[in-house]
């Protein structure tokens, strides 16, 4: 069975909770969406840019001195911080101005959490000439002041969002309401495998680039299948990007990251499937952080990637087969393993990234030395630097 | 029969446009709202909307997302929301539909919602974000106990999203003014006339038309093209704005907007 079905059910999860008038959008933006998919012409268009512009494919590097610290599995990364604009976001937000073009859409609006989505999307906009606005919480502007004035210097006009917990959720909230606004001149470029179908289908099949490279590189390589792969898991695109070319390879292991902010018993966390039940939040049906009533709770981590009250719908699908295991990893194991990688091997992770990494080097030390795990390096942490310093300024013991 | 229906009918005889305002349940807490719903019904109200508070309303815009937040700030809940609908129904038989985002009510349970809603003495249920698409069980489980489903149609919607919205519709149709989200930003009243003309076509339901609905003058231009007009940020506003007593200056304000200038 492949997912979704065509009202974009992963199992019970997923689907299409949206006003009235979103829906005839979605419903555009499907049929596109298929006609591009089956258009050599545009599959040719988007590996084009893919290659020239965007950079890919991105390597696959065996990070040794991580490796022998760890003393176990052989660590590999796949590096999507080396993609144009620093994050896998850009294999995303390329596929889908494309797409806005063939509806023949003049304006994409976007939410950014971090500022890569936000940053990513300013660029696609600034090379195909496409007027681009950004919805950014406050909280978030101030943590990724340097991405803001990035999506500037490309044209983006970034509005400032002072509703609820002032973050990636309230960024959405708000790119919806000039979604529904301006839904018959506007796309919007939504970044996570998120929000009503076909987003979360769109936005995966854009991302899976990254486990079709890592799935004939690392053959290459090791002339066999990794055993394990990590990923961090905000929304879940560079995870679901990663793992979905290796679902139906049995023997190879997943292990989505999320946030455990200050640890999940203080409550100030994003792991949701640790702390979260099912809900319907921002257009589709999955795992939701939330209280009794159904309202949503604020969410914490030290990455504005991962801060983030929902999952993507086929996370939820596959955890609840078993198909990916899910774990979680704090802000404190995080910065420490964004150190550890800056170290060891000379690469600052995005701190997104740091929850899979900091994740992989306690896997590893279990492993043996023949086994292989890949790490999805989704993001550079150059925009983190400032977040990192005041982190070990405030936490002196680390 | 359903208290809607009943309403609907009494208007069609009287040759006359229903008024549908709209208020937060529990703005600014839950005493001072069940004032302002029954000061509602006694200035002419033919149907109520209570909408029950949601973190993340995204289809309302400043002025109701602000509503929602004073309400969740004073401790609302859907609990609540029910609770405050049997107070009123004990004073007034003014039909009323509860104006929900999904979340809340899936969280709280659909049946037990249904069930507890009905009760309580509502009549109608809107979820905002639950389309015609996903809703055969919402529909099956809220007539099961009585309640009229109400849908949205846009002007956006095709003809074929219209028939089916047709089909799942009881009560009566809420047909949007304008792309956007709620609030006092002036509908483009001539694409009304369209959008209604096409439920038409498809339903024999009233139609109700909201967003955007602010002035006397809206009213009675919305109240020749459609059964029904709903006034929402406008009268939400004027609760916001005379927070200490906010009752006679929502008995005014309503009063302005439905009746002739003498």
């Amino acid at each position: 069975m492949t997912y979704p079905d065509s009202h974009g059910h992963f199992g019970k999860y997923g689907g299409m909770f949206v006003p009235e008038t979103i829906m005839p959008a979605l419903e555009e933006l499907i049929r596109v969406y298929r006609g591009a998919r089956a258009d050599a012409a545009f599959r040719k268009e988007l590996a084009y840019y893919l290659r020239e512009y965007v950079g890919r494919p991105t390597p696959l590097y065996h990070a040794e001195r991580l490796s022998a610290m760890c003393g176990g599995a052989k660590i590999y990364l796949k590096r999507e911080d080396l993609c144009h604009t620093g994050a896998h976001k850009i294999n995303n937000t390329i596929g889908q101005t494309l797409i806005t073009r063939r509806m023949g859409k003049k304006r994409v609006i976007a939410e950014t959490g971090a500022g890569q989505h936000g940053v990513a999307t300013a660029a696609a906009a600034a090379l195909f000439g496409l007027e681009c606005v950004i919805y950014m919480g406050a909280e978030d502007m101030r943590r990724q002041e340097l991405n803001v004035f990035r999506m500037e210097l490309m044209g983006a006009k970034v509005v400032r969002v002072e509703s609820g917990s002032r973050t990636l959720k309230d960024a959405i909230n708000e790119a919806m309401r000039d979604w529904v606004t301006n839904v018959s001149s506007t796309h919007y470029v939504l970044g996570s495998v998120l929000g009503p179908h076909p987003f979360p289908m769109i936005v995966r099949d854009f991302q899976k680039i990254i486990g079709q490279e890592a799935r004939r590189q690392i053959l290459l390589a090791e002339k066999k299948l990794p055993d394990l792969l990590v990923a961090c898991v905000g929304g879940g695109s560079n995870s679901i990007g990663l793992f979905h070319p290796f679902l139906n390879d049995r023997s190879v292991k997943m292990a989505g990251v999320e946030a455990a902010g200050l640890g999940i018993r203080t409550g100030r966390h994003a792991a949701r499937f640790a702390g979260g039940t099912p809900g319907t939040l921002q257009g589709t049906y999955s795992y939701v952080l939330q209280d009794d009533d159904g309202q949503i709770r604020e969410t914490h981590s030290v990455s504005a990637g991962l801060d983030y009250a929902a999952i993507g719908p086929e996370h939820a699908l596959l955890r609840d087969t078993g198909r990916v295991a899910y774990a979680s990893i704090d802000d404190r194991e995080a910065v420490s393993a964004f150190r550890t990688l800056c170290e060891t091997e000379g690469i600052l992770p995005a701190l997104e990234s740091a929850h899979a990494v900091a994740y992989a080097m306690k896997a590893a030390r279990h492993m043996k030395r023949n086994q292989v795990i890949v790490i999805n390096l989704s993001g550079r942490g150059d925009k983190d630097v400032q977040s990192v310093r005041e982190y070990m300024e405030k936490n002196k013991g680390l | 029969m359903n208290r809607i229906d009943q309403k609907f009918i009494e208007l069609k005889k009287a040759k006359k446009a229903g008024f549908i305002p709209y208020v937060t349940a529990g703005d600014p807490d839950p005493k001072t709202s069940e004032r302002i719903i029954l000061a509602l019904a006694n200035a002419g109200a033919d149907v109520i909307e209570v909408g029950i508070p949601f973190s993340d309303p995204l289809a309302d815009g400043p002025i109701i997302q602000a509503a929602m937040q004073r309400a969740l700030e004073a401790g609302m809940t859907v609990g609540k929301t029910l609770s405050l609908i049997a107070h009123v129904r004990a004073q007034t038989q003014t039909p009323i539909v509860l104006f929900s985002y999904l979340n809340p009510i899936l969280k709280y349970g659909m049946k037990r919602f249904a069930n507890d809603a009905a009760a309580a003495g509502a009549d109608g249920v809107l979820a905002l974000d639950m389309p015609p698409e996903e809703s055969a069980e919402y529909v099956r489980i809220m007539k099961k106990h009585g309640l009229s489903t109400v849908f949205l149609v846009a002007p956006t919607s095709t003809d074929a999203r219209v028939r089916r919205i047709a089909r799942l519709s009881s009560g009566f149709i809420y047909c949007v003014s304008r792309t956007g989200v709620t609030g006092l930003t002036k509908g483009k009243f001539d694409e009304v006339e369209r959008t209604v003309a096409r439920i038409r076509e498809h339903s024999a339901a009233p139609v109700a038309v909201g967003f955007g609905v602010s002035h006397r003058d809206d009213v009675r231009q919305i109240g020749r093209l459609a059964d029904a007009v709903v006034v929402g940020s406008a009268i939400v506003r004027t609760a916001a704005e005379h927070r200490d007593d906010p009752v006679p200056h929502i008995q005014r304000f309503v009063k302005g907007l439905i009746h002739e200038k003498k």
